[in-house]
Parts: structure tokens; sequence; C-alpha cells
């Protein structure tokens, strides 16, 4: 059996009226790379802040390593957090807030410089110490944030939303460079976000909030290709979801399905429909999307209900998918492809 | 829609208009109107009074007639220099405003603390009203008060018999402690604003990397309201470098530089201007010492 750097059970954390935290339970496994996915408000952050112990929970137990830490002050618990927005001390050097931790544990003079400078150099920022954080970008203070929490090597890294300041290059250069450094330094990485790509792209297992509560606990393939929930299905990926009648006309079978926009082929209407184990479905093109390397087009069916289909644009232009707009096509999926969804709601 | 289409480009052609329209086009006019009435001010009155008061530091006095005489000559400050009485008092009214911009500040911060960071928010705008509340109180009034407070038999004798004290009478004691309860909202003040303006996060961060509270206060709060302590002590140690009246009610027979000069207009008008270019000197170094400090950014 594999030990559980996090174990939560029960969690609930009520903020007057407001319950930010219904009744949840997880376990993180030790070294692993774990998302909490979610829209604003669906809990993840106050989890978080649970686990770091910046809150206190109404109810329920959080365990870190084996360890009870539920009424524990947050210096107290191996856990170590990189804020959304840096938290950063602006009184002190580069150099000084990457040794903060260090000189609170009383590490010599001489050593906690030392391996300042190591942390810096690890996140790329070598010969940038004597700087004030107010004289760097976004992205350098960024790293200097990941730089102070991980150069104490807590059990646990805790990551609020952390590159969601940063530009959409530098964010998705961060997001390689987060994953390396987490295989390199060994440390059980706990990441808030709410893009669903950020997620997909790093972790190893992901957990998707809802209104206080886990929908679905997976990896980034079982919570794509086989979503737990309706929501968890709209929310990771794109809305495609067939239901009541039109399951029913075009599947031929009753309940919830979804399918990925990406799995289904637009073709002619005139098209030959006869590929057994595949699905089809004839309608008229609503809305074109060109996207550059891709053409999104929403598709409202004869069978009720609108599927959105994601076209490459191998040998299409721009103007050619404009011409797209209000044509007859036949939408085709292989049938494994269209994934039952639990009705939940 | 129709409002604002019609307060644009299609507005009708007032007197009024045109005029805000030429000030847009001549910044300078602008601002001539905008400071005239500023400068005046400053410039006529309060520096030119200064410098009245630095050009009679330089006369003498009839000491017959009391008659200012209108002769050039350093008698005052070669007499400010070398007497022992008035070095004393000097050294005794800085010694005062220090020691009050002192007792500010430690009085301040926890004040401030509670007030920004630990009271429920919709509370905070009341306690902040409460803390400058005595401002709006005759300063006189207050410090009567304080003479009451501090007389034989009074408050303080009463609450402090238990212990086996006694209030600490009229005095130094008594002024620094009466000053002090003046000017503490100047500090509390600057220090709340600074201490509401600290980022939750930086706490949370420091709390996250392992400091306990005081370690947090050491290292993360003082560093950061520092400036803003040094900005409230050069209203507390300017308002008690000047202050005369409290030290005449409760100060016993203690002298600060406010009553020399106050005792000295009508005896020595030359000198009692001397006597009064001290404070400014002083507060001058004061400041200039406290703008290392970066403090005068945050005012």
């Amino acid at each position: 059996m594999e030990s559980s750097a996090v174990r939560l059970r029960g969690l609930r954390k009520s903020f007057g009226e407001t319950t930010a935290v219904d009744g949840v339970d997880l376990d993180i496994r030790d070294g692993e790379f774990f998302s909490m996915l979610g829209p604003s408000g669906s809990g993840k952050t106050t989890v978080l802040r649970l686990i770091a112990g910046f809150e206190t929970p109404t109810a329920g137990r959080i365990e870190l390593a084996g360890r009870d830490v539920t009424r524990l002050a947050p210096f107290e618990r191996d856990v170590h957090t990189v804020f959304q927005d840096y938290a950063l001390f602006p009184h002190m050097t580069v150099e000084q807030n990457v040794a903060y931790p260090l000189k609170i544990r009383r590490v010599p003079r001489a050593e906690r410089l030392a391996r300042a400078r190591e942390a810096l150099a690890e996140v790329r920022l070598d010969g940038f110490g004597r700087r004030r954080p107010a004289q760097l970008s976004g992205g350098q203070r960024q790293r200097v944030a990941l730089a102070r929490a991980l150069v104490g090597r807590p059990r646990l890294l805790l990551l609020d939303e952390p590159l969601g300041a940063l530009d959409l290059k530098l964010r998705e250069q961060m997001q390689v460079e987060l994953k390396a450094l987490q295989r390199e330094v060994g440390i059980t990485f706990v990441f808030v976000t709410h893009d669903q790509e950020e997620a997909l792209t790093m972790s190893d297992r992901i957990a998707v909030f809802r209104q206080g509560r886990i929908e679905q606990v997976g990896t980034p393939a079982e919570i794509y290709e086989r979503p737990a929930t309706p929501f968890v299905a709209s929310f990771v990926g794109t809305s495609n979801l067939l239901r009541g009648e039109a399951a029913r006309r075009v599947l031929g079978e009753e309940g919830t399905y979804s399918v990925r926009p990406e799995k289904i082929r637009v073709l002619k209407e005139s098209a030959d429909a006869d590929d057994p184990g595949h699905v089809c479905a004839v309608g008229t093109v609503a809305e074109v999307v060109y996207l550059g390397d891709t053409t999104r087009l929403l598709v409202d069916l004869d069978a009720g209900g609108r599927l959105t289909a994601l076209q490459q644009n191998l040998e299409t232009s721009a103007e050619d998918v404009a011409a797209y707009r209000g044509t007859r096509v036949r939408l085709q999926w292989h049938r494994r492809h269209a994934v039952r969804v639990p009705d939940s709601d | 829609m129709t409002a604002t289409a019609s307060g644009a480009a299609g507005a009708p052609d007032t007197a009024a208009r045109r005029l805000a329209g030429a000030l847009h086009r001549h910044p300078r006019l602008r601002l001539t109107l905008l400071l005239t009435a500023p400068l005046l001010w400053l410039a006529v009155l309060y520096l030119g009074s200064l410098g009245v008061l630095f050009v009679s530091a330089f006369w003498t006095t009839d000491s017959f007639t009391s008659q200012v005489v209108k002769v050039w000559s350093t008698d005052n400050f070669h007499a400010l220099l070398t007497t022992p009485v008035y070095r004393q008092v000097v050294l005794r009214s800085i010694g005062v405003a220090l020691a009050v911009t002192a007792l500010c500040a430690v009085l301040a911060f926890p004040v401030a603390f509670y007030t920004a960071r630990v009271a429920r928010p919709r509370w905070r705008p009341l306690l902040v009203g409460a803390v400058l509340m005595p401002l709006w109180a005759s300063y006189l009034v207050k410090v009567y008060a304080w003479r009451l407070i501090l007389s034989e038999g009074g408050p303080a004798d009463w609450l402090l018999r238990p212990f086996g004290l006694a209030g600490p009478g009229y005095g130094l004691p008594a002024t620094v402690l009466t000053l002090t309860y003046l000017w503490l909202p100047y500090m509390i003040l600057p220090v709340h604003t600074a201490l509401a303006q600290l980022p939750a996060g930086l706490l949370e961060a420091s709390a996250d990397l392992g400091a306990r509270t005081w370690r947090t206060v050491r290292s993360v709060v003082l560093p950061t309201v520092l400036p803003s302590v040094a900005a409230g002590s050069v209203f507390t140690f300017s308002l008690s470098l000047g202050d005369y009246i409290t030290v005449q009610i409760v100060g016993g027979r203690t002298q600060l530089i406010g009553n020399l000069v106050y005792a000295n207009i009508d005896l020595d008008l030359p000198l009692a201007a001397a006597l009064g270019t001290v404070p400014v000197v002083v507060i001058v170094l004061y400041l200039l010492a406290v703008r290392r400090t970066g403090a005068l950014s945050s005012l």
C-alpha cells in the first residue's frame, strides 16, 4: 500500500452561512503531481488553505504523512506554499527572501546563502540575488516564490494558481518547467487551478471540484475520456452532451452521453454512412469559429441538441470554413467515443 | 444614451463650455488659477513670518525700555549657546519630544494592529473614529482633565494606591504622559494605514515558511511599518517640541523651550525669536534624519 502524503476525511469548512467545502475525502500519494481543478468558488483554494493551515476546518480531519495536523498552526506543518500573488517580502532582497525559511530554522549564515543561491540556480535565477522583488518581472517573481518554497525541502508543496498572473507564452513555458522541477526534487505537489488544460498537461492525477465537493478523481486520461458526471464532461474539455430524445434517436439508447469534439468527423450529408461501429448524426452548421490551426463547428442536429466538432485545418483556409455556415453535414464518430455519463443533475 | 450623446459633440455652445475648453487647451493657465491662492498663503504668510522670526533673532533689546533695537548682532545666539540654563532647557525639550515619540510608537503599534488586522472589518472604521475622537475635543479641556487625573489624591493616585504606588504628580513625567496622550492619534493613524495595507499574504507566507508569530512581527511586520512609524514620529516629535501649554498646566516648575519663548516675548522679543528658531532647526535636522528611512514618501 502506498503511503498518503495528504489524507482528508470528511473535510468541511463554512464561512458564516456559506459552505465553501462540503465533505471532502481525498488521498494524495507521496511524490505525485496532484491538481485540484474547478471553477472559482468551487472550494479548491479553501481545501488548499486548510491543508496549509491558514484556515481551521469546521469539521473533518487532515493528515499529512500519517500525522494528524487538523488543529496545528501553519508553522507546525511541513508544508510550504507558492501563493497566487507570490507574497514575496518587499523589504528583503531576492536572496533574503529565499533564505528566510532557513534563517527561521537557524541554519548558519554561510550555508544559508549557499543553499539560497543553489535554489535560485534551480529556478534559473542565478545572479538575481541582490535585487528587490519590485525589480523583477512577474515570471521572475514566480520563480523566486518557487525557490523560497522549495529551499527548505518540505514534504509537500502547495501551489495556489501560481501561473494565473502570467501571460500565455510564459505560462506554457512554466508548466513544462514546473513539471520537470517536480520530477527532479521528488516532492509531492498539490496544484490548484481553474485551467483544465493546465491540469491535464501537468498532473499525475486530478480532482475536479464543484460546489465544495469532489466530482471525480482520476488521471488526466480518465477525467477526459471517461467523465464521471455531466459537470466534469463540460468543465474539462468542451461541453458536448447528447441527452434525452437526441440520445435515443442518434445512439438508440437512453441516458446522457459525452462525445469529445475532436473525435467527431465532419462529412458531407451525402457521404456513405454504412460503417459498422460508427454513429452518425445529420444536422446543419449553425456557427463556424476559425481558430487558426483548427476550426470549431457548432452543428444543430436534426435529432435535437447541438454538438461541437473540431476539425484540423489540414487543407482548408479561413475562407473555406466560413462557407460551411448553413450547410448540411453528417457527423460521424466511433461508438466507443460516446461515453455514458451518470446523470447526477 | 441620448443624454451622453447630447453632452458630447452635439452640446450647445455655452460660455461655461467655452471656458472649460480654453482651460483644457492652456494647461499653464489652469495651473496658475489652481495654485495662486495657496502659493500666496504659503510664500507670503508662512515663509514670510518664518523669515521675520529669523531676522528679528539678530536684533537686540534695550534692557531698560524693553524696546527692540534693530541693530545686527549675534548676541542672542551667543547667549543661547553659552548660558547653561538655555542649553539645559533645549536638551530637556528634545528629550521630552523623543520620549513622547517613543512612547507613542510603543503604544500605537498594538492599537493599530488591532484596529487594522484583528478587529472585524466592519468595526474597523468605527475603531479608527474612536481613536480620532479625542482630536475633536478642545486641547485645553484635555490637558486640564489630565491635571485633574494627576492631582494629589486624584484618580491616578487612587488607582495606584492598591499597588503601594502613587501618581507621578505634576512635573516632567506628567508632561511626557500628557503629551503622549495628546499626540497618540497622530501616530496610530499612519501605523494603522500601513498595517491595513500590509498584504495578508505576507503574514501567511511567513507562517507558512515556519515563522512563529513573534518572528513574523519582527521580520515582516515591523520592517514594513517602520516608515509609517517614522512618519508618525514627525508629528509627535514636532508637536511635542513646540508645546508650551501642557507643561504649564501639568509640568509643575518644568520649563521647555516653548515656555522660554513665551516668557521672553514681552521682555526680549529678539531673544524669544532666537529661542524660537531652535525647534525649527531641530525639526529640520529631525526631518533630514527621518528622510533617510524613506518615511516621507509615505506621508
